[in-house]
């Protein structure tokens, strides 16, 4: 994505400095998803597919009204639909967007060990550079909502970008953009924050959802996209929502008290190699692999 | 709509009810959203299935689909029991205290009003009137053989008691007509539990408790309601709720119907119907002799009592009629020949649409142009309309795709051979979609918005009209080359275009604004109009052949000031919605329809924070945000009612006389085919004037022959009925047909979510996978336990997936039955017996 005028905050796998390490931005993007008011028209989904050029992506029908089991490397945007039914016997239809979440700590920056391929700007917007990306799929380990996704023929992993090209612009992301209900907004974190929290007090106070409240988890110090839910106590019911999410700490490791281990180690393991070259000599060159070229 | 979408946002309570707007009008739906975030509004949703809609609701009860007057009578019932009503509206602004002839008689007994005739399925409607005195024989034309006997008029002063407490009275006679909607039977026909039931009551009718005014209630529906054989009387259960809780003419309020395409109010506000000409002016027969006897029999007189006004805005019916001929006609209009009258058609039977496909079938219907529809997937009994298709000489389609209907003779299940056998003439024209033209749309709402050609029709493709025009002039060139029986109606039409072979659009509707062909002056404010200048409303339209209209009710969307449908100023001065300088909307740029009912008979808002209009003492005159729909300066005191399109100046809660072909009253009936027996009397189940249909593909399922399941059809937002199937973003969100069916039912027949399975009504069947889900649940309707399913509608034989072999290939509309609504002629596309198994 074009970082034209945006500033880097934190970049992936980097050892040198960084621009725009501890600098304040005026302020942090977001945006806030009220599930309270999603009617799960998917105007987001076409929205995304379009504004990024996606091509068409098969679909069959699978028992629900969402499109795809989960998000895809073209797909970045997908409205989950969850039946449940509550204990008073009333039934509840909840359809949350599940996107990336844009956290603050951001994981796959933490585990993404090519310079540079994961960078995250000082607006918030943690963004995937498919330049610099070596599709090891690390990032998935370090993201605790699923989100990045490979792409089999062009070995890189993708996500949504926030539309960086567009919020850069001072535009509003696309799916925003395409909301017919307003239960999508987007603002600084600040003011996004206050509505939210307005909401949900509304929703406790007049429409008897004791619990309603806002998702903007602590664990990846507050994300970029938060949620209204009718019951903050339970987000897992809207498709997998973790209550409590973390980096896992394989990640944290490998990112700081390890990292000096490992480098030692890969020190080592370099100057084996050597030593193996100079007593054994080049490998015979076997056949190539064979890439798969099939698309997902 | 009576109200509009923006003004939804000014509602606190809502209930939704035969329409899914999350799913079918998502950009709408913002408002309720609206009203709901920003007045803590109320929404409550009736559905057979839990939809999008109600995943947004603050309640759901789900209904057995067809069952909506038990429902909306149970409401009605609820409201008078526990003076949920508007008192003093009532009196004043309804038929409430109107007295009905003795004769009348409820059909509390046998299901049948009084004057029902048992061989001509008809009702004899002379007792279904008010009684009063004056006006009563208006000297009908003698009835020609076969044609039902004139019916009396209403009287001019009617018989009228204040205190609501005559027996006799349409609001005593509605209070005994409803009592037989209880809590108790509202739960054995519609499965709705009495205990949530009575809660959707309480919070519904909470806006009127100890009948304060202040608050405001709306209604909004679509096609759920309108898909039945008994659709317009779901729709008048609604509005006499409306009625009785004092609902309509109010912000936030009113009777809302949600159209189903961007442009289907502007078609049947130009006769898109048979038995309508443009603004909803009664077509003529063949009893009418002349134009004079015509305008006897469809210009009522005011009939109200005694000590009241009424402005009885349709005795202009000559004014608006005299101006549509010389808008047809021009010239050759003129008094003398009573303004071109023989060049009308005269409609002597009913050219519906189910109607139309069963003369087809009959082979007296030789041939079709359909153009923006696809005939053989929107109608019911789909293999009925392909039948019928085989049988015609000739069929032309104008798509921007070829659909079912183009493609009729490739149906599945017709074989090469039969194929070969199939005589009609197919001719297949490329047309121009929505964004390949310009014109106006007229949305539910009645704004009509000027569009622009946004790209220009792709390669051979014409746009719509332009061949219509060519098809016209040609036709109009033989007649002058070889004469004909009648060649005037059709020499003499106006085609004054400045490019006869594609009528510049914005020309058409200057001429549906209509011109005054002489110059004209308003004796009160001797404001002037010279010859050829444009109208700027209605008000100036002449019964002497000085003025031309091509549809009255738009008459001030073109103007001297310009186009009026395409203005775009957003501003809302008074913050209501009103939006007075965006678009145009009919009548005369009026938001709120019945505005006048905002206030009380002084003529002060009933919610001073929700003022619409009202009487200025300063001015003598009728003012407000909004254009007020009423006689600017009939003063409060002359009782004047608001409802201006009714001779009684009043919200009718009794209709009377020939107002509908099934009853004054709303009366519940069970769709023709149905799991029970009408609860209300069993010897009556079904709407007794509903006509069922004779030909071998016509037929009805009962539960005897094994039909038990009731199911109910629908769209949904990915999709836009057949067309979008042709599109791959739309086919990716929702790439093939499934039928959704509770969990119980599929653990009954053994199927898991996502394996296909069959069901059949007794007309035809149709393949999907089944969606197994708990937003339906079983039901218990009057003791049986019931199942409803459901099914949306928008796959076919032609499409991206269809054309690769993926999908069933089957129309939903192969199950629907050949019936419909007497006084719309709506099919019923809701509500039919299915069973389902296995695929």
């Amino acid at each position: 994505m074009s970082q034209a005028t945006l500033r880097i905050q934190k970049i992936s796998g980097h050892a040198g400095t960084v621009p725009g390490e501890d600098t304040q931005r005026e302020f942090t993007v977001c945006k806030l998803v009220d599930t309270t008011t999603c009617i799960g028209c998917k105007a987001c989904e076409v929205a995304c597919v379009e504004w990024n050029d996606m091509p068409f992506s098969q679909t069959t029908f699978d028992n629900t009204y969402q499109t795809m089991p989960d998000t895809r490397w073209n797909y970045w945007n997908l409205i989950l639909f969850n039946e449940h039914e509550r204990e008073d016997g009333t039934l509840q239809w909840l359809m949350r967007k599940h996107q990336c979440m844009h956290c603050a700590e951001p994981g796959c920056l933490e585990a993404c060990p090519a310079d540079g391929a994961i960078v995250q700007y000082t607006n918030g917007v943690v963004d995937f550079q498919q330049d610099h990306c070596i599709g090891c799929g690390y990032c998935v380990t370090g993201c605790p909502f699923n989100i990045p996704k490979f792409n089999s023929v062009t070995k890189r992993m993708y996500k949504c970008s926030l539309c960086t090209d567009r919020v850069s612009q001072g535009l509003e992301p696309a799916c925003i953009k395409s909301c017919p209900t307003g239960c999508l907004h987007f603002g600084s974190k600040d003011d996004m924050k206050f509505l939210a929290e307005k909401r949900a007090k509304q929703l406790r106070e007049h429409f008897g959802y004791e619990n309603a409240g806002v998702y903007d988890p602590p664990g990846v110090g507050g994300t970029g996209v938060i949620y209204v839910l009718h019951d903050a106590t339970k987000p897992e019911l809207y498709g997998g929502l973790p209550s409590n999410p973390t980096i896992p700490l394989a990640v944290k490791f490998w990112k700081h008290p390890l990292k000096w281990l490992g480098n030692i180690a890969l020190v080592g393991g370099l100057i084996g190699l050597f030593a193996h070259y100079l007593r054994f000599g080049p490998k015979a060159h076997d056949e190539p692999d064979v890439a798969s070229k099939e698309g997902d | 709509m009576t109200n509009g979408w923006v003004d939804m946002k000014n509602t606190d309570m809502m209930l939704i009810m035969g329409g899914n707007p999350a799913e079918n009008h998502p950009c709408g739906f913002k408002w309720p959203v609206e009203a709901k975030r920003t007045r803590n509004a109320k929404m409550i949703v009736v559905d057979p299935r839990f939809t999008r809609t109600a995943a947004v609701a603050d309640m759901f009860c789900q209904i057995r689909a067809g069952t909506d007057i038990a429902f909306l009578g149970g409401l009605i019932h609820y409201a008078i029991e526990n003076n949920r009503i508007a008192k003093d509206y009532l009196v004043n602004y309804t038929n409430a205290g109107f007295i009905v002839e003795k004769d009348f008689k409820l059909p509390d007994v046998d299901g049948l009003f009084s004057g029902f005739d048992d061989q001509k399925q008809t009702y004899n409607r002379a007792s279904w009137n008010y009684q009063g005195s004056g006006g009563k024989s208006p000297a009908p034309p003698a009835p020609k053989p076969g044609q039902p006997p004139a019916l009396p008029a209403l009287p001019g002063t009617v018989d009228f008691d204040p205190t609501l407490e005559n027996p006799n009275c349409v609001f005593q006679l509605l209070k005994k007509h409803y009592s037989r909607y209880t809590p108790e039977m509202v739960e054995r026909i519609t499965g709705i539990p009495k205990e949530q039931f009575l809660k959707a009551a309480d919070l519904y009718t909470s806006v009127r408790k100890d009948g304060d005014m202040k608050k405001v209630s709306t209604i909004i529906y679509a096609v759920g309601w309108t898909h039945h054989s008994f659709g317009t009387q779901i729709i008048r259960t609604a509005a006499i709720l409306q009625l009785v809780m004092g609902n309509v003419g109010r912000a936030g309020g009113g009777v809302n119907a949600l159209r189903g395409h961007s442009n289907i109010q502007g078609a049947t506000d130009m006769a898109g119907l048979f038995d309508s000409l443009p603004g909803y002016l009664k077509t003529p027969t063949p009893a009418d002799a002349s134009f004079d006897d015509w305008m006897k029999r469809v210009t009522p007189t005011s009939s109200k009592p005694a000590a009241w006004d009424s402005f009885n805005y349709y005795s202009n019916t000559p004014k608006f009629t005299v101006s549509f001929l010389k808008a047809l006609y021009g010239d050759a209009a003129t008094k003398q020949n009573g303004w071109a009258f023989d060049y009308l058609p005269k409609v002597d039977r009913n050219y519906s649409w189910v109607q139309m496909w069963d003369d087809m079938y009959n082979g007296t219907l030789k041939g079709m142009l359909a153009f923006g529809m696809n005939g053989v997937a929107i109608g019911p009994n789909s293999k009925k309309n392909i039948d019928a298709l085989k049988k015609a000489d000739f069929l032309v389609v104008g798509e921007i795709y070829p659909n079912e209907t183009s493609d009729f003779w490739r149906a599945p299940g017709i074989s090469t051979d039969e194929m070969k056998q199939i005589q009609t003439t197919v001719y297949n024209l490329p047309c121009a979609g929505f964004a390949e033209k310009d014109g106006s749309m007229t949305n539910s709402a009645r704004w009509v918005l000027w569009k622009n050609t946004a790209v220009p029709t792709p390669g051979d493709a014409r746009l719509d009209h332009a061949i219509l025009a060519q098809i016209f002039l040609k036709v109009r060139e033989l007649y002058k080359k070889e004469g004909g029986k009648f060649p005037d109606p059709i020499l003499n039409l106006t085609w004054n275009y400045s490019f006869p072979s594609s009528p510049p659009l914005a020309e058409v509707l200057k001429e549906i604004n209509g011109k005054a062909l002489a110059d004209l002056e308003d004796p009160a404010t001797k404001q002037q109009i010279k010859a050829g200048q444009q109208l700027p409303g209605f008000a100036w339209l002449k019964d002497d052949g000085t003025t031309s209209c091509g549809n009255w009710i738009y008459s001030g969307a073109f103007t001297e000031a310009g186009n009026q449908s395409a203005r775009r100023d957003p501003s809302d001065p008074s913050g209501m919605g009103v939006h007075p300088a965006w678009g145009w909307s009919w009548p005369a740029n009026r938001r709120v329809l019945y505005n006048r009912a905002s206030c009380d008979v002084e003529g002060k808002p009933w919610d001073p924070s929700r003022k619409q209009v009202w009487w200025s003492e300063a001015t003598q005159k009728w003012v407000g945000n909004d254009v007020p729909d009423f006689k600017a300066d009939s003063k409060p005191k002359d009782h004047m009612g608001p409802f201006i399109m009714t001779a009684e100046g009043v919200g009718r809660i009794f209709g009377p006389l020939a107002a509908f072909a099934d009853g004054p009253f709303p009366e519940f009936y069970e769709p023709i085919e149905s799991p029970i027996d009408n609860p209300l009397h069993p010897q009556q189940t079904h709407n007794p004037v509903v006509k069922r249909f004779k030909t071998p593909d016509d037929k009805y399922g009962t539960p005897k022959d094994g039909y038990t399941i009731v199911c109910t059809t629908y769209r949904m937002t990915e999709h836009y009925h057949y067309w979008t199937k042709n599109n791959p973003m739309n086919v990716q969100l929702v790439p093939e047909p499934f039928i959704e069916i509770p969990a119980e039912l599929a653990n009954d027949i053994g199927v898991h979510g996502g394996e296909k399975i069959k069901v059949s009504s007794i007309r035809g069947e149709y393949i999907a996978k089944a969606m197994v889900t708990k937003r339906i649940k079983p039901m218990i309707i009057d003791g049986k336990k019931v199942y409803q399913i459901g099914f949306q509608i928008h796959q076919g034989y032609r499409g991206i997936e269809e054309d690769e072999g993926k999908n069933a290939r089957t129309l939903a509309n192969l199950l629907t039955p050949t019936v419909y609504d007497p006084n719309s002629y709506t099919p019923e596309f809701k509500g039919f017996l299915v069973k389902v198994e296995r695929a």
